[in-house]
């Protein structure tokens, strides 16, 4: 029943991200940048601008110039995030994980205290800067505390108690395939379970778009070269008729 | 209000930050246009009854036309970066004029009747009523920024604050409850074609009596031609630039480098103006206007080329959206970008040696040099990025001898706004100008301890004109602020020019 239960609820949250994040890509495809924007210095080829893309979205260069504190504890916490989701890629995807995912395995183990870490370091940030604490709204504190119970569920199973890892594996593996097998019932894997499913919900409804919206944004994403290539939004075209 | 004198924020550090003071600005507002300014521009002529359905109506229309607005109000993840960033903030303590503390005044807005969260959970995601005092409080704050993009570079996600608030102040002229400075400046511009409201005579004389200036002082007769038909090169500058000082030995500065170079250019009666304040009110439409002016005079004239003179915004305008808004450009010469600025220009003579020059003549001078917002972080001069700071500082050094930049933190693309940009260089908002000047007038006075520097050279009108005004507050003489090419000008030995050896006098 319980199994059941989290199953649906896991195919009806991926539903919402999937959908959700597309729809808001899709608009943010859509909607016209009417004028050339980029932040200057801006690269003048699009190979230099996947590069800013990449240097800004692995290093956080422009966060590092402008602070130092939440340059680190935002990068700890994105980096050792990845490693966590790598790392959860064994206990979600059939079969055998490919030796790159097993040879990544024991970082993302203590990947999970980093996270936290980072995550508290950026939430006490939130109390202790009176700039910070001025602009943060509740669903910011939210967001800290969801993802650091997630962060601390996950890293109670992993070291003070045990959840049935492979039954986990069973459960989630299972749901590619629409095979409901049984979810253990140990109270931390349930709650980090529910954690999951409301993060993944609320991503395409919250400040969560960040991750997509990045790629979007024309100040940094804009070719300087305004002066050799003629750049018109389609409805500024029409007012030259 | 503008109680400046009393009010100088003291800064050990020009980037020290302060604790926040709620309220510290409240109610700043400038004046509201009047109604025959907002009738001019296409705007309501006074604040509309359903202002509020049709503000929501222009928010919705930007978040579907703009894409910077739409993902720049999604994203923002109040990481608190920018906080420190903008110099309204250093220089005001007011929270409000926090960058993303700003945007939220119109993102709350949005959250609330757009966005899912903002519906059913507004006390959750911070969003509220649109309610009159909200308007008021849009009024206030988004005139309270200079839209100088410096809050940009440092975001993460590169949300650029300006974006904001020109939509904001573009969602105020769209019900009515427009700023006099801007709109009335802008409505000049479509009848007269200049800011100040110059006529063409007025324009030709001025513009004989500089001819007859530089005679007198040099021996040599250089012209300022206007509306020459078939000259090569269209000099699109500041309306500043014909009457107002510093700006004015910039414009001499220009004549003598054509001159020298032998090249035959022209203003234009009709497109007298390099500004465009269209950029200020983010108002497409009146920018494409205003633009649409020199491709006009441009064709009757018959030139080859564009050339800008020394303006911040105007130049950011000029690189980055001319081509968009007044182009295509196929009917100039396609040896030469379009458009291109004077500094690239004089440059290039200097680099071809094409130029006399005796950089001796300004060793009265110690120089640094402030970086227009608009020009390093909206533009570029030259084919590599980071031109726009290299090329001035070039000239500079090729026509001065003592040149010392201020610090690392507050020049280039970290540049602090002169306080007066993006349609506050208004005496309704002195107070605002004063205090926001601070981080760079302390990061000047820490260049005149370490090194001597007794003046500031600025390649901007409105930089100009606002130092001129706000350097006295800070211990200078108001002529302690020059244009670049200004500099030139004291340098360049014109051919045939009688150099006596008293040549500073
Ligand atoms: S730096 Fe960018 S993401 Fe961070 S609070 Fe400011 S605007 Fe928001
Ligand atoms: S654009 Fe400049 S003036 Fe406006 S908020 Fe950003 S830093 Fe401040």
């Amino acid at each position: 029943m319980l199994s059941t239960i989290y199953a649906l609820l896991f195919y009806g949250a991926t539903i919402l991200i999937v959908v959700g994040v597309a729809a808001k890509i899709r608009k943010y495809a859509a909607t016209p940048a009417p004028l050339k924007i980029p932040t200057t210095p801006a690269p003048t080829t699009r190979g230099g601008v996947v590069l800013r893309m990449l240097r800004e979205v692995i290093f956080f260069e422009s966060l590092f110039k402008s602070n130092k504190w939440i340059w680190l504890f935002g990068w700890m916490f994105h980096m050792a995030l990845w490693l966590v989701i790598i790392r959860h890629l064994r206990y979600t995807i059939p079969g055998n994980t490919p030796w790159l995912l097993d040879f990544l395995q024991p970082f993302g183990k203590y990947a999970g205290f980093a996270m936290v870490l980072g995550l508290l370091g950026l939430w006490a940030r939130r109390f202790l800067v009176d700039r910070v604490r001025y602009i943060s709204n509740p669903s910011d504190h939210l967001i800290l505390a969801l993802l650091v119970a997630i962060g601390l569920s996950g890293l109670t199973m992993k070291f003070v108690a045990h959840t049935d890892v492979v039954a986990v594996k069973a459960f989630m593996s299972g749901l590619w395939t629409f095979k409901i097998n049984t979810l253990p019932t140990d109270p931390f894997i349930l709650i980090h379970l529910t954690l999951v499913l409301i993060l993944m919900i609320i991503f395409p409804i919250s400040k969560l778009l960040h991750a997509p919206g990045v790629f979007f944004s024309p100040s940094r994403n804009q070719v300087d070269n305004p002066r050799e290539q003629r750049h018109i939004a389609p409805w500024a075209a029409e007012l030259e008729k | 209000m503008a109680d400046g004198d009393t009010n100088i924020p003291k800064l050990d550090d020009p980037l020290q930050v302060p604790c926040i003071k709620p309220g510290a600005m409240e109610g700043l507002q400038p004046f509201l246009a009047s109604p025959e300014h907002n009738k001019a521009l296409g705007f309501p002529e006074e604040l509309v009854p359903d202002w509020k359905e049709k503000a929501l109506a222009k928010m919705k229309e930007l978040a579907d036309k703009n894409r910077a607005f739409q993902v720049y109000l999604d994203i923002c993840v109040k990481c608190g970066a920018c906080t420190d960033k903008c110099h309204y903030f250093l220089g005001t303590a007011d929270p409000k004029n926090m960058p993303v503390a700003r945007q939220d005044l119109l993102r709350s807005v949005y959250r609330r009747y757009f966005t899912f969260a903002g519906k059913y959970f507004p006390w959750l995601v911070g969003a509220r009523d649109l309610t009159k005092e909200v308007l008021d409080e849009w009024y206030s704050y988004y005139h309270q920024c200079s839209e100088c993009r410096r809050c940009s570079v440092f975001c993460p996600y590169g949300i650029d604050t300006a974006e904001i608030t020109m939509a904001a102040r573009d969602i105020l002229d769209a019900v009515g409850y427009g700023m006099k400075y801007s709109n009335e400046i802008i409505g000049k511009v479509h009848t007269v074609g200049n800011n100040l409201g110059l006529n063409p005579k007025a324009l030709a004389a001025t513009l004989e009596d500089l001819e007859e200036d530089i005679e007198d002082e040099t021996g040599v007769s250089v012209r300022l031609p206007i509306d020459e038909h078939g000259a090569d090169i269209l000099l699109v500058t500041p309306s500043a630039d014909f009457f107002a000082e510093p700006h004015i030995d910039g414009l001499i500065g220009y004549a003598k480098v054509f001159h020298q170079a032998g090249v035959s250019w022209t203003l234009s009666s009709y497109a007298s103006e390099a500004a465009n304040f269209g950029l200020f009110i983010g108002n497409y439409e009146n920018m494409r206007l205003v633009s649409q002016r020199i491709r006009k005079a441009a064709k009757d004239l018959g030139v080859k080329r564009i050339i800008f003179g020394e303006c911040g915004h105007a130049w950011r305008v000029a690189y980055s959206f001319l081509n968009t808004l007044a182009g295509p450009w196929d009917f100039l010469d396609p040896k030469y970008p379009v458009p291109q600025h004077i500094l690239e220009f004089t440059w290039n003579e200097i680099q071809q040696g094409n130029l006399t020059l005796d950089p001796s003549r300004n060793d009265h001078m110690t120089v640094t040099f402030h970086d227009s917002c608009n020009v390093a972080r909206g533009s570029r001069m030259g084919d590599m990025p980071g031109g726009q700071f290299e090329i001035p500082r070039n000239v500079i050094k090729a026509v001065c001898n003592n040149f010392v930049d201020m610090d690392q933190d507050t020049i280039h693309e970290s540049t602090l706004c002169c306080g007066g940009g993006g349609g506050l260089l208004t005496d309704d908002l002195m107070d605002l100008r004063i205090k926001g000047a601070s981080p760079r007038m302390t990061a000047l006075q820490k260049t005149t301890e370490e090194s001597g520097v007794t003046h500031m050279a600025a390649i901007c009108a409105i930089c100009k004109t606002q130092f001129s005004k706000v350097m006295p507050k800070y211990g200078y003489d108001m002529d302690s602020i020059v244009s670049v090419h200004q500099l030139v000008s004291n340098a360049i030995i014109l051919d045939g020019q009688e150099t006596d050896d008293d040549a500073d006098e």
